[in-house]
């Protein structure tokens, strides 16, 4: 089936071929023909933002939470430049994105034309593929694949750039195909004999440990399902990267919590001590593995990753499985089930023993205080109060993401949209937009801090165009709090610019956004004013004013393995209280 | 605290490096040859030598011979993040398949008089170089083999008014009837 029409058009009709609702974008010289045809049709709604790396981030909020492709357009030059924050953090994350960009016509590319710039070749370390359309009538295989390309193996950005002209030019107009690609056509089941190799592994384990991570949730909600069964099938302990919070639930007796950095003691212990490791989904990033020649130095790895080249990047494993999370799941329940693998039940109990001694050291334990609000204590309420509500997280970078990653909790995956692999502050406002874009009726809360949160608040106003009710709940202690930190533990407590001052009045600027401002400063106000944000129905911010001195723990120092970890109760409230003088604020 | 101040563990391990061939092949499309170098730059791999040209004009594509060094986990990763390129369809690495051809062909320009000159052609002989171009001052010779048989003609040149040269980099191919 092929119909003539312009490339402008293609776009629109290759859009709705992929099943797209909603792109995210802002208009400019070099896109208005796509614009154009925007305005005459009904299928596709498009969400302006006020930023380019808005859209982007947007649109990774809305794949993250629903499983689709997330689409952007933008225009040439600028548009596309400031595009590609959102598109590193997306291949860092390996969210699906497929990115239209505007180009300068074709005749004039090479000549430092007005608002051209060589998007192919900006974006190129920063996509996971991408596309110059020069043919019109290659336009639509072109679109097709990329969003074939955005969504299969590991996913990621894909860019489109497509010159004025190509918009305009008429062509044929050709619509999905089963056809495989020539090339790309990544391996989703993993090796038989490996997963045979996996379970008499595991079986033989005495102190195994799942470690997870966020391929499990890229893979889909059948992943999420199936390590469910795996784990409880085997009564192994698990714990999981940022990436991967939800994938199993927290409430679950085996649940470790979260590893790495600012992971749990048990969660930490048990990565250093296990003799089994099954990697899911997850990449030895150096946040989790700390340092690497002490990391988990008496295991045997098993990892199952859909990314050849993840596998024996930073850490040699010993049982490579090249496969999609949820196939491999499949095969390796399939084959436990079949072997009924008689598991040492003996060591698996001393093993739970050891785990349940690191659990009672408490290593989350803070100290509440009546006169100010514990961040911590903050994002306990906030966890309390929405239950019963249908909850998506998003967050911004530093220290509020790894509190909330600490004390939220999460039994769904889809739910927790953070930016782990770049760390972009600034993520979590807009992604809570595609969020909520995708999840209108459910309760959107970015938790925030008020530094992250001022890169992209102009997206306020995309919130407020849309009627999009997202919660904007900031732990604001003055400080780039994490940056704070590291120059108390590492730089002799000299606050070298990590102090703001001037910062707005948040609630001042919620009503200027016709958005509704909410102040919390003292622990009674809290419970009413989080009932509050929750109860109104239009974007909130909330100005939640915490502990400017409050540090996150526990915590692996850099170059350090992890059963050598620095606890909250470590560090004394005299040091804390010497950590930041009067004479040291004024001198930022 | 051990570390000084960094977020990042600083210390970095000196490890044994290899040199290995690896031959790749790709669609022969546009920025497909900037793809497979900022790969290696962004990801600090070395490139030795770098080969390319289309060898199958049909099926339009391209093979890529590339000659790099690192540690073994290294040389491991570049194999597979040359294979994650959505135009890459192959990549071989050749040292670890083991006895491939490699041959390079170079042009050497050399100027000079009297006994110079007809100890530099009779050394071209001794090596099976072609003479491409002359005047009763110079030879250009051309000269096709290993990496080291050029290496050695050049250095035999140097003191015999070796002028300039240009060499094509590294073509390899592995032995026996089988396509990568």
């Amino acid at each position: 089936m092929s119909r003539a029409m312009t490339g402008a058009q293609m776009v629109l009709e290759a859009l709705a071929d992929q099943g797209v609702e909603h792109i995210f974008g802002y208009p400019g010289g070099a896109v208005l023909p796509i614009y154009d045809e925007l305005f005459q049709q009904d299928r596709i709604k498009h969400i302006l933002v006020r930023h380019e790396q808005g859209a982007v981030h947007a649109a990774e909020g809305y794949a993250r939470s629903t499983g689709k492709v997330g689409c952007v357009l933008v225009t040439s030059g600028p548009g596309a430049t400031n595009a590609v924050t959102g598109l590193t953090d997306a291949l860092m994350d390996s969210v699906p994105i497929v990115c239209i960009t505007g180009q300068v016509p074709t005749h004039l590319i090479g000549n430092d034309a007005f608002q051209e710039c060589d998007t192919v070749g900006i974006t190129r370390p920063c996509t996971k593929h991408n596309y110059l359309v020069k043919d019109v009538n290659a336009l639509p295989r072109i679109l097709h694949e990329a969003f074939y390309v955005a969504r299969t193996g590991r996913p990621g950005p894909v860019v489109v750039d497509i010159p004025k002209d190509i918009q305009f030019q008429k062509g044929e107009y050709t619509g999905l195909s089963n056809s495989q690609h020539k090339s790309y056509n990544p391996r989703t089941k993993g090796d038989e004999r490996a997963v045979q190799t996996a379970i008499e592994m595991m079986a033989k384990a005495k102190r195994p440990l799942f470690y997870t991570g966020g391929g499990v949730v890229n893979s889909g909600p059948e992943a999420s399902r199936l390590l469910r069964e795996l784990v409880r099938l085997t009564g192994f302990p698990i714990t999981s990267t940022l990436m991967g919070l939800g994938a199993y639930p927290a409430s679950d007796p085996q649940w470790l919590g979260m590893l790495g950095m600012h992971g749990t003691f048990e969660a930490n212990n048990a990565m250093h001590d296990c003799d089994v490791m099954i990697c899911i989904g997850a990449r030895f990033d150096d946040r989790i593995t700390g340092r690497i020649d002490a990391f988990s130095p008496g295991s045997k790895k098993i990892h199952v990753d859909i990314d050849r080249s993840s596998i024996n990047k930073n850490v040699r494993v010993d049982l490579p499985i090249v496969g999609d999370c949820a196939h491999v799941l499949q095969q390796m329940i399939d084959a436990w089930n079949a072997k009924k693998p008689k598991v040492d039940k003996l060591a698996l109990k001393s093993w739970w023993t050891e785990i349940d001694k690191w659990r009672a050291r408490n290593c989350l334990h803070y100290r509440k205080r009546d006169d100010v609000i514990m961040p911590q204590y903050a994002i306990e309420r906030l966890y309390a109060l929405t239950r019963g509500h249908d909850v998506y997280i998003t967050t911004e970078v530093g220290q509020h993401q790894m509190w909330a990653a600490q004390f939220f909790k999460f039994e769904e995956p889809n739910r927790w949209m953070t930016s782990g692999g770049l760390g972009t502050m600034g993520y979590g406002l807009p992604s809570a937009v595609g969020v909520q874009v995708a999840h209108p009726d459910s309760l959107v809360i970015d938790i925030a801090g008020e530094a992250s949160v001022l890169m992209t608040m102009q997206e306020m106003s995309t919130a407020a165009q849309y009627d999009l009710p997202i919660k904007i709940f900031i732990l604001n202690n003055e400080y780039m709090g994490m940056v704070r930190q590291w120059q108390e533990l590492l730089h002799g407590g000299r606050y070298s610019h990590s102090y703001t001052a001037a910062l707005p009045d948040f609630v001042k600027l919620a009503e200027a956004y016709q958005a509704v401002g909410i102040r919390a400063e003292k622990p009674s106000e809290l419970d009413d004013a989080i009932r509050e944000m929750i109860a109104v129905k239009r974007p909130v911010i909330f100005d939640c004013r915490v502990d400017k001195h409050a540090n996150c723990f526990p915590m692996i120092p850099s170059g350090e393995a992890h059963n050598n970890m620095l606890m909250g109760d470590d560090v004394s409230e005299e040091d804390l209280e010497k950590a930041i003088t009067e004479e040291g604020k004024v001198m930022v | 605290m051990t570390q000084p101040g960094s977020a990042y563990p600083l210390e970095k391990k000196e490890q044994r490096s290899e040199t290995h061939t690896m031959s790749v092949l790709v669609d022969n499309e546009p920025g497909v040859l900037a793809r497979v170098i900022g790969l290696f730059s962004g990801r600090g791999y070395n490139i030795e030598s770098l080969t390319v040209s289309e060898t199958e004009h049909e099926a339009h594509l391209s093979r890529i011979t590339i000659v790099t060094s690192g540690p073994p986990m290294v040389i491991e990763q570049i194999q597979h993040q040359l294979e994650r390129l959505v135009p890459v369809h192959s990549v071989i690495d050749l040292t670890v398949k083991g006895n491939a051809i490699e041959r390079e062909l170079a042009l050497v320009k050399v100027a000079g008089t009297g006994e110079k000159r007809v100890e530099a052609l009779r050394l071209a002989e001794a090596f099976r170089a072609k003479i491409i171009d002359t005047s009763l001052e110079h030879f250009v010779f051309e000269i096709t083999g290993k990496q080291s048989k050029i290496e050695q003609f050049l250095a035999l040149m140097q003191p015999l008014g070796l002028v300039e040269v240009s060499r094509t980099g590294l073509a390899a191919i592995s032995r026996g009837p089988e396509r990568m």
